[in-house]
């Protein structure tokens, strides 16, 4: 459970990016979460939204979009999702194989609203 | 509506510290471990035997990681090892930083083995790369022997798994084998040991494979 010093460093990575005076202006940051990144979605969810209260950000929120994990078979190449972690090839049950994603934390992108059309 | 394109990995400042404590490691030709593990399921036991098991013929340094208390370091300290106690205060696991933080207090030159025993937390330190060689992870027999299964993502990144308590498995209904095949599920690549810190069942076996990981570190 670390969710709240994940959520500081999302928002440290909006302040890299976004100049203080668009801020405001900030709808959604994009994050590619993996299954196995270790990271409960609500939670991280809930934890943005309570250190952004008060703040610039405090209109957007996270958009999280759910990794799958994959494994790649190196005897049959088969790539497969494994829901359960386990590493054996759907295809041909061989263990001998490699993770490809599932792991990721990852801020994608940051939608800002026109600021022209806020205005009106 | 307009959308700013970033893709940087929200662990990525993390990433860069462990990377610099991972040249640091390199430039001593020092080895390192972190020790993962649920609480209680003997790391700090484990540690003791493996301090009494080299004796002077290994230059030993250890960081303990809890979340309250110097108990642990207390325990290493009476084997006469350099021994560093990070207290998180509440926090589920350690971080690059403040194993940096407590490398200053260590003689790096004089060090073959550094052993970083994580806080006790089955999910959290898996994401958070200190720097080390690898992880080890422990699973004790009193545990249930379902642990690897239900926490998968640690087992993913461990490179070695010591199945610990082995003198106790005629008495809590739990099979070895059945924790060794779960964790192959995860991790087919899992390096095992079986260990008692009871009867030290196992610990030459683990100590002699650490002590070789760490020659082969200094060459």
């Amino acid at each position: 459970m670390h969710e709240l010093s994940i959520a500081e460093s999302i928002v440290d990575i909006v302040h890299q990016y976004v100049a203080q005076e668009q801020r405001h202006a900030v709808r959604s940051v994009r994050m590619n979460v993996g299954t196995f990144s270790g990271i409960v979605p609500d939670s991280l969810e809930f934890s943005y939204q309570a250190i952004t209260a008060g703040t610039d950000l405090e209109h957007s929120f996270l958009t999280l979009e759910r990794i799958p994990f994959m494994i790649r078979c190196r005897e049959c190449g088969q790539e497969s999702v494994s829901e359960d972690g386990i590493v054996a090839c759907a295809l041909c049950n061989s263990s001998n194989t490699e993770i490809i994603s599932g792991r990721e934390l990852q801020v994608k992108d940051i939608e800002l609203e026109d600021m022209q059309q806020e205005q009106t | 509506m307009s959308v700013l394109t970033i893709e940087r990995k929200v662990l990525e400042k993390n990433d860069d510290l462990a990377r610099r404590n991972r040249e640091l490691f390199a430039k001593h030709a020092l080895f390192v471990i972190n020790v993962v593990s649920s609480p209680g399921s003997g790391k700090t036991s484990v540690l003791e035997q493996s301090l009494k098991y080299f004796g002077t013929s290994l230059r030993v340094a250890i960081i303990e990681g809890d979340v309250q208390t110097d108990l642990d370091a207390q325990r290493i300290a009476k084997f006469n090892v350099p021994v560093v106690q990070i207290v998180t205060n509440g926090g589920c696991h350690l971080e690059a930083k403040l194993v940096n933080d407590a490398l200053s207090s260590f003689d790096l030159s004089n060090i073959d083995l550094l052993v970083i025993e994580n806080v006790g937390n089955l999910v959290c330190p898996a994401n958070y790369d200190l720097g080390e060689a690898m992880k080890v992870v422990i699973v004790s027999t009193t545990e249930g022997d379902d642990k690897p299964l239900k926490y998968p993502g640690m087992f993913h990144h461990s490179s070695v798994l010591i199945v610990n308590k082995i003198d106790l498995v005629p008495y809590v209904n739990s099979d070895p084998e059945v924790i060794k095949k779960n964790s192959l599920q995860i991790n087919p690549a899992l390096k095992i040991f079986e260990t008692s810190c009871t009867t030290n069942k196992g610990i030459p076996e683990w100590c002699e494979w650490l002590r070789s990981q760490t020659k082969k570190r200094a060459v």
